[in-house]
């Protein structure tokens, strides 16, 4: 079970895995997200879908091995199984026919903005897609994305690769240049997806984003992922993930999902020292 | 016919016997349980006090009515096996039922001696019969499997209820599947009761019990998400299901601050504790720092009582546990109470929170609270907590808990024709457990709302019965 069938390292520390979920890739609705655990003493991953194969029985996920349990996850190989996999969960995005739709994905987030993005082209919009990176080895997906756009801005903050500049610049172009935007959807980093939500509201556009905060259980148990949204509590793992960008107050949520930030660094600090220390007793 | 040999008379001179204890001052400081069970003497004794009362006043009040004056003589015949069976015919779940059921509340409060005195203490005889056999228990040949009907009935959810339903219908002859979304089996019993009231290994043993028996149980399935239910019925060939899905979201105060960094709900602070063991220094699941900490605890429930007992033995200095009825208003069990008071947990009745304060980094550093009295009864028949205008006060805090209750699990909303109450819970026949989708049944948390695991088992087993009844109509 959970067997993961492919893996690649498609950037600096970030990995395309295909993993073994039949009943997971047969349910998927794009927007939706899983919850794992690589290992049988990792703590609950929450991490979006970028598409599946329902034929092959397989999910793909796009991780960027940024914590313990994102690293311990990459660290997997193929052929290795996870311990423990959940989904689909949260709810799937509102799929209509609006006209132009301006996908944004910043970093890893470009995964689920993928998956939006072709059930939107399947369901007869135009699709226009930012896709921002730092600089050209951290681009991702730039087939799947051409594959499903009508128009394709590959942007670096450097300019190494595509265009230069960050998204937001290249939201404000398709304004400027006289683009009749229906819908935005953007996923990624959270201060990404404020600027985003700060311009479209200028410009009056219904702007979702898709929000990735610390979660526990993820079934709508334990109240860790809430957020404020209009002013009230929403919970995004049976709420979410996929919110009014006008509404969200963005603040609270950078502040949550950096609660944990000095904590967690001292539990990795501990765990070198832990391993130097074992390797020095190894040594001797 | 009786094995105890006291006459009546001495028996009821005997004094209730309490369960030896890990002191307070260091049980503080550590995980382990708390109460730490009879010895044989101490039951002996305490099985003595029994009158054996013909009608039986406590099985009466027993949610399952389990046969206590049963159990107990044959504790005094020495046949612990025997007692451990006259416990499972109606309960399966010995161990966990003997540590976590509010017997005061229940079995206890029928106890003809509970009228002059102190009711015998059945809740830890009960717990000494499921530990002192466990492993007999565990070593001894399943008796002979029923015929098997050919009926299969899926199971929602791992806790107490589904446990209960599943020990019911696998007698009965049926294939039963228990579907779990989290990692671990249990329910409420893993991520919420605390491993110092409840060590997992015992809940462990109580669902290995089950599975020996042929339940098969299934992590990682979410129903509403991974399978629905029409699909249990359509594709997996299931002729009965049953939604054991416990309770849901959190509530919170609705007051202003609560977004502020260092507000935990008690499900989050337990489920990082109990679930993902974040007290354990192996762990990779983070929890806010508490070493040194002053928290506060807002509700008066066995949840907030087990939130301000984690809190302390996650290092905080001070726990407060703020209500804003007084001491007898409390839900919680007494033995909780006791069991916080000497532990050094401080309480703070007739206050209610205004306000969390902002550390002006946006983390918590305070709470703002207001005096209450008790005016009229409310609709639960407690006196209403009416504000004193003029008595606010604050009270610096690092962290706070909060621990209101739950709403109901929200995952099966959307399944078609279930009905749900404007509270969200589901709407059943009180009589069959029967939803309003035929071949659906429903018990527990999911159906009363939060309430007790005791409750949610005798919800599982009248459950058990609907479902044998009505699938032999199948």
């Amino acid at each position: 079970m959970f067997e993961i069938k492919a893996k690649t390292k498609i950037a600096p520390d970030i990995y395309r895995l295909e993993i073994e979920a039949p009943l997971i890739a047969k349910k998927f609705k794009a927007g939706q997200f899983i919850v794992l655990r690589p290992l049988e003493s990792s703590e609950r991953v929450p991490l979006t879908i970028m598409k599946t194969d329902p034929q092959a029985g397989t999910i793909t996920l796009i991780v960027k091995a940024i914590g313990l349990s994102t690293r311990q996850l990459c660290a997997l190989e193929k052929g290795q199984s996870v311990a423990d996999l959940l989904g689909p969960l949260g709810k799937p995005s509102d799929i209509e026919k609006y006209g132009t739709v301006v996908i944004v994905g910043g970093g890893v987030g470009t995964a689920v903005a993928f998956a939006v993005a072709q059930s939107l082209k399947e369901a007869g919009n135009r699709i226009i897609t930012i896709s921002g990176a730092r600089d050209e080895s951290f681009v991702i997906l730039e087939d799947d994305l051409r594959e499903i756009s009508d128009e394709l801005i590959m942007a670096t903050d450097d300019g190494s690769y595509g265009v230069k500049g960050f998204v937001t610049e290249h939201l404000r172009s398709l304004y400027e240049r006289g683009e009749k935007i229906d819908r935005v959807i953007a996923a990624g980093p959270l201060p990404m997806m404020r600027f985003i939500s700060d311009i479209t509201r200028e410009y009056n556009t219904p702007t979702v984003v898709s929000l990735n905060p610390i979660m526990v259980d993820g079934i709508g148990m334990c109240g860790g992922c809430r957020a404020l949204v209009g002013g009230k509590i929403v919970f995004v793992c049976v709420d979410g993930p996929e919110f009014d960008a006008h509404q969200v107050d963005f603040d609270s949520l950078m502040r949550r999902n950096n609660a944990y930030r000095g904590i967690e660094q001292e539990k990795e600090h501990a765990c070198k020292l832990e391993a130097e220390i074992e390797a020095v007793e190894h040594d001797q | 016919m009786t094995n105890n040999p006291l006459p009546l008379k001495e028996r009821m001179a005997i004094q209730r016997h309490t369960m030896p204890a890990q002191e307070p001052q260091k049980r503080v400081s550590n995980f382990k349980e708390v109460n730490q069970g009879f010895t044989p003497e101490l039951a002996r004794e305490e099985a003595q006090r029994c009158l054996q009362c013909k009608d039986a006043p406590c099985s009466q009040g027993c949610p399952v009515h389990v046969h206590i004056p049963d159990f107990i003589d044959q504790i005094l015949a020495g046949n612990m096996l025997g007692a451990a069976d006259a416990i499972l015919q109606d309960n399966l779940l010995p161990a966990v039922c003997g540590r976590v059921c509010p017997q005061e509340k229940f079995c206890e409060s029928q106890c003809v001696l509970g009228k002059k005195g102190n009711p015998v203490a059945i809740g830890s005889l009960e717990r000494f019969t499921a530990d002192s056999t466990a492993e007999a228990r565990a070593a001894r040949p399943q008796g002979e499997k029923p015929a098997p009907t050919g009926k299969k009935v899926a199971l929602i959810g791992s806790g107490p209820s589904s446990l209960a339903c599943a020990g019911d219908l696998i007698r009965f002859g049926h294939e039963v599947t228990v579907y779990e979304a989290l990692h671990a089996f249990g329910g409420v019993l893993i991520y919420g009761i605390p491993e110092f009231r409840l060590p997992k290994t015992i809940v462990a043993y109580e669902v290995d019990v089950l599975h020996r028996l042929g339940v098969k149980f299934e992590k990682n399935v979410v129903i509403g998400k991974t399978l629905t239910i029409n699909e249990l019925f359509d594709e997996q060939g299931y002729h009965a299901v049953f939604i054991g899905a416990g309770a849901g979201l959190p509530n919170f105060l609705g007051i202003p601050g609560e977004e502020l960094i260092g507000i935990y709900s008690s499900n989050e602070l337990l489920t990082r504790v109990n679930l993902m063991k974040a007290y354990q220094d192996q762990s990779v699941t983070p929890i806010f720092n508490f070493q040194g900490k002053v928290v506060a605890v807002f509700g008066a429930g066995n949840t907030a009582l087990d939130s301000a007992r984690t809190a302390l033995r996650l290092g905080a200095k001070e726990v407060h546990i703020i209500y804003r009825r007084s001491e007898e208003e409390m839900p919680a069990r007494h033995e909780e109470v006791e069991h916080a008071k000497e532990e050094g947990v401080q309480f703070t009745f007739l206050a209610a929170p205004l306000e969390f304060l902002d550390n002006g980094e946006g983390w918590l550093k305070g709470v703002r609270l207001q005096r209450m009295e008790l005016g009229e009864p409310d609709a639960s028949g407690r006196r209403r907590p009416v504000p004193l205008e003029g008595s606010e006060f604050e009270l610096d805090l690092d962290l706070a808990v909060i621990a209101i209750g739950n709403g109901s699990n929200p995952l099966l909303r959307d399944t078609p024709e279930l009905q749900f109450t404007r509270r969200g819970t589901l709407e059943v026949n009180p009589d069959s457990l029967q939803t309003a989708k035929a071949g659906v049944f429903a018990g527990g948390d999911i159906v009363t709302g939060g309430a007790t695991v005791i409750s949610a088992m005798g919800a599982g087993r009248q459950a058990a019965q609907s479902i044998n009844a009505y699938l032999s109509q199948l």
